[in-house]
């Protein structure tokens, strides 16, 4: 009984929980300082242009305006990844989108310091603006960075894939498009930054990534990290928006330090679609080589990531196209290509799933049309192409704990999947998906050998537990996650647990809220931590007692023997042991991912610890006259791993269920004329209260040998499966395939009128990769 | 704008009286969060679109980033700050952090006075019922089913016992 767990896997209240019901939770823009200004910061109006001069004179002149701000005063170039610095928190020469910063003032109310921006004067020369993957590699493009467009081209291969190809019964060769997609958090960026009279920098900003703020920082105002404080302040919604590094927080810690006073910067909604980072637009083309029966025998995968003005997370975007294909499928032979362009559109980075639903999208489209040419049902397919339970794939990526088969029992036999699909009546249809996902990046974003997640504990002579980690919640429940796990192991309740997160003066590092990677990396710091302390009260308990240390359980605020519970002493009498022998208790734990990236260039971005593991299925009601999908019922199941708290678990699901919907049927972010056609929250159509299914969530437990409790991911790789699995629907409702996200009436209505029964793209354009990397494969490979 | 041009507000918010100077342009929004301190009421937009700043009018849902100080005096303005009686939290706010329906919690205060207005009006709503009136506050965490839940749990409850 004593190893029970009390608090692990129970759906409890989360400790922030009251503080959000309540209103008292502080977000970035709620917060103000004494003597603050505002700050406003203007941005261009083309979506490709030189900066011929800025006269920032009138602006100066109107009083209320403390200070103005150009190109010059921030001239160092910054972005998060290392080998993409291409940023200038205000452009210099170029602008490259619609909405790229130019200026900045600080005034002493926002209507001075928009008053002030209408009177900066900007001369632009406007240069051909170039919006799609297509003008983007043309011959004659205007180059938006350095000589070509071409910001990173991959070529890899692992094994012969034409030759399997050409050995396979049965190949089939689909071109497909996604559209690009915002986060669209309902909180608008903001930073407040206060530079002391001591000449310290404090930054305050509504970040996922605060550990790369405070780099970027030190780095683009020359000062010395030390002299920086950065604290996240909790995310009122990230989904990937908030983990880059944004012009509004370095020009906001600028005018701090030029006014001497505490200043603002918060997006209005319009700039938040400019500051985006949001999901690639992706053309995809996928080949795959099958025996007769449907075993997959060779896979080759192109893609081309349509990736905005500035690089952000673009290279790791364009690897995660191509890395996890062989996560999801046993793919014995795989050739992968991938370009990302540059285009004058606002940059696009991580959103949920990063790099994955894209290529997900074009998997299981395409696997749904190969199942029927095969006369094998969709489920069969992916039955009998199964990833393996420990294992490595053919690119090197290592499986641990693998839950797919579970999860697609548990989606086709709660739907009826395999009965229902073939008695939907028209316009009614199912569809079906699977998908993994890794629980954090194997890799840092900069090169170190530290570990990505550290945790502090430090135990107060009262039976308090101050508990410090670098993690930012952003709504995905980290804070309770890392509380219950140091609760469950010192056994104490959890509001025994006090957390200070995200301050980079306080909190040991942890890299961020993206990836996936917290309730994994900082769950494993903090477990590490607390059974470190929990040493240390037994061995002194212990000698109290006395007993044998291994006799010592801790539980319900006590430690006490074993299987004589009666003999032990309170929690706090254990900690007051510890103190009186050596002082403050105190312990820290880190985790620092194993090593396995694969012998390879590029083998970085791809490795994770441990991958989760989702099924869907999703009804799907299609009005034949207007071309309306709705969707009435899903059923996702999820590979947890173990969910520390099913009720957050579950939302994390069911939100990622929900924005999947969203994508699928009708975010997109295009443009016309260089301009974002819909920067309003009224126009940018997402789904309300009205649009929400009935959700069947199964959470499937696998107990990763190396997770926390055996914890993996929760909070992405259930929205992958989920946007295919439309598809299939409304392929199984109308017969047409819409073969580009979103699936909206239109292309719904099209497909219907057109012999092809089909709207999507007919082709990739022609471009050259780099010549192959051909890496070598893993044994468990070869001869296969 | 000069400060001799501002003008006296007076409000009636969570049942006190409050009064200050501001420009007369200030939207409600701006003088509950900028003058009198009450950042519970968070902004998506300040246009009307996404009632992330919803607050109660004599009871009915009000999106404060469209509404007028001036128009409004003598008029009961609610907001998430005005909820519990007490440190007694009211049964949705607790519904609310049980089922886990207030994920990063941004949508949360509009959300929750709006299905107040609601089991005020409707104490025992069906889904339907529920889904209508809360269709117009923007969620992006939550998929919006544990907020459903909660309502119905709270709605299941009863009101506030004091």
């Amino acid at each position: 009984m004593a190893d029970e767990l009390a608090i692990v896997g129970k759906s409890l209240t989360k400790p922030d929980a009251f503080a959000k019901v309540s209103g008292q939770t502080r977000f970035a823009d709620d917060l103000a300082l004494p003597r603050m200004l505002f700050g406003r910061i203007l941005r261009s109006p083309h979506p490709h242009a030189r900066i011929v001069g800025v006269d920032t004179s009138r602006a100066r002149a109107l009083p209320g305006v403390l200070a103005v701000l150009t190109g010059d005063d921030l001239p160092i170039k910054f972005g998060i990844l290392p080998v993409s610095q291409d940023e200038e928190a205000l452009a210099r020469e170029k602008v490259r989108y619609v909405g790229d910063p130019v200026a900045a003032v600080a005034a002493t109310d926002e209507w001075i310091a928009d008053e002030a921006l209408d009177l900066i004067e900007v001369e632009f020369t406007q240069l051909p603006p170039i919006m799609s993957i297509e003008q983007a590699i043309a011959a004659d493009a205007e180059p938006i960075h350095g000589a070509s467009n071409v910001h990173k081209a991959v070529a890899l291969e692992f094994g012969d894939t034409d030759e399997a190809m050409r050995a396979a019964q049965h190949v089939r060769e689909d071109v497909v498009f996604f559209e690009g997609n915002t986060h669209l958090p309902m909180e608008q960026h903001a930073a407040l930054a206060q530079y002391g009279a001591d000449g310290k920098l404090t930054l305050w900003t509504s970040s996922q990534t605060p550990h790369y703020v405070h780099r970027a920082l030190g780095k683009v105002l020359e000062l010395p990290m030390s002299r920086i404080r950065v604290i996240a302040t909790p995310n009122g919604g990230g989904f990937g928006g908030k983990s880059d590094i944004f012009s509004h927080e370095l020009v906001a810690a600028r005018l701090a330090i030029v006014t001497g006073r505490p200043v603002k910067i918060t997006l209005t909604r319009e700039e938040v679609f400019y500051a985006h980072r949001g999901r690639h637009p992706v053309l995809m083309r996928v080949k795959t080589g099958l025996t007769r029966d449907g075993r997959i025998t060779a896979m080759q995968f192109r893609s081309f990531l349509d990736g905005g003005g500035y690089g952000s997370y673009g290279v790791a975007s364009t690897y995660y196209t191509g890395a996890l294909q062989a996560t999801t499928y046993a793919i014995p032979r795989y050739r992968f290509e991938a370009l990302r362009v540059f285009t004058n559109k606002p940059p696009c980075g991580p959103k949920r799933g990063h790099g994955t639903p894209q290529p997900r999208f074009a998997l299981e489209t395409h696997f749904d049309k190969v199942a029927e040419e095969l006369g094998l049902d969709p489920v069969e397919l992916r039955l009998r192409n199964l990833p393996r339970p420990d294992s490595r794939t053919v690119n090197w990526l290592r499986i641990t704990s693998c839950g797919l088969e579970a999860c697609i029992n548990k989606v086709v036999e709660g739907s009826g999947f395999l009965e229902r699909r073939r008695s939907m009546p028209r316009g009614r249809g199912l569809g079906f998906a699977v998908s993994s996902y890794l629980s954090g990046a194997g890799t840092a974003i900069y090169w170190n050998d530290m570990p990505h997640s550290e945790v502090q504990l430090k135990l107060d002579r009262n039976g308090g537990v101050a508990l410090l980690c670098g993690a930012i919640d952003i709504g995905q429940g980290s804070d309770h996650i890392l509380a219950a796990i140091v609760a469950e192991v010192l056994g104490v309740a959890l509001e025994d647990i006090q957390l200070t997160t995200a301050d980079t003066d306080l909190t040991p590092i942890d890299l961020g809220s993206y990836s996936s990677r917290v309730t994994f990396m900082a769950g494993n710091a903090a477990k590490a931590a607390a059974e470190k302390v929990r040493a240390q009260l037994f061995e002194a308990v212990a000698r109290a007692l006395p007993c044998d240390v291994d006799d010592l359980v801790a539980r319900d605020r006590r430690i006490v023997r074993r299987n004589r519970p009666e003999e032990g002493v309170s929690f706090t009498q254990a900690v007051q042991l510890v103190e009186a022998g050596g002082g403050v208790v105190t312990a820290t734990g880190s985790y620092t991912p194993p090593k396995l990236a694969g012998p390879y260039k590029g083998s970085g971005v791809g490795p994770s610890p441990a991958y989760s593991f989702s099924a869907a299925v999703v009804e799907v009601d299609c009005d034949v006259s207007t071309g309306e999908v709705r969707v009435p019922e899903v059923w996702i199941a999820h590979d947890i791993g173990r969910a520390i708290n099913p009720v957050l678990v579950e939302g994390q699901v069911e939100g990622s269920v929900y924005m999947a919907l969203g994508e699928a049927l009708m975010e997109e972010q295009t443009f016309r004329l260089g301009l974002h056609k819909f920067p309003s929250l009224l126009e940018y159509k997402s789904p309300t209260a009205l649009e929400a299914p009935v959700m069947h969530t199964y959470l499937v437990e696998t107990i990763d040998r190396e997770g926390p409790f055996g914890a993996k991911e929760a909070g992405q790789g259930p929205l992958l499966p989920v946007i295919p699995a439309v598809a299939n629907a409304v392929y199984n409702a109308l017969g047409v395939r819409i073969d580009e996200i979103p699936i909206t009436p239109d292309k719904v209505l099209k497909a219907m009128a057109d012999r092809s029964k089909r709207v999507g793209p007919a082709s990739t354009p022609a471009f050259e990769f780099p010549p192959l990397i051909k890496a070598e494969i893993p044994e468990e490979w070869k001869g296969k | 704008m000069p400060i001799a041009d501002r003008v006296a507000v007076r409000l009636r918010v969570n049942g006190e009286e409050m009064a200050v100077m501001v420009a007369p342009y200030k939207t409600l929004l701006e003088v509950l969060r900028e003058d009198l301190g009450l950042t519970g009421t968070k902004h998506g937009c300040e246009l009307g679109e996404c009632s992330t700043c919803g607050v109660l009018v004599d009871g009915r849902p009000y999106l404060s980033c469209l509404a007028m100080p001036l128009d409004l005096e003598g008029r009961e303005i609610t907001t998430v700050e005005g909820m519990a009686h007490g440190s007694d939290p009211d049964p949705l706010q607790v519904a609310f952090a049980e089922l886990g329906a207030a994920q990063c919690g941004y949508c949360t205060p509009a959300m929750l006075l709006t299905a107040r207005a609601l089991l005020d009006r409707d104490p025992h709503p069906t889904r339907d019922a529920i889904k209508e009136a809360l269709s117009g506050v923007l969620c992006r965490c939550t998929g919006y089913l544990k907020i459903f839940e909660a309502v119905e749990l709270a709605a299941s409850r009863g009101r506030r016992h004091g």
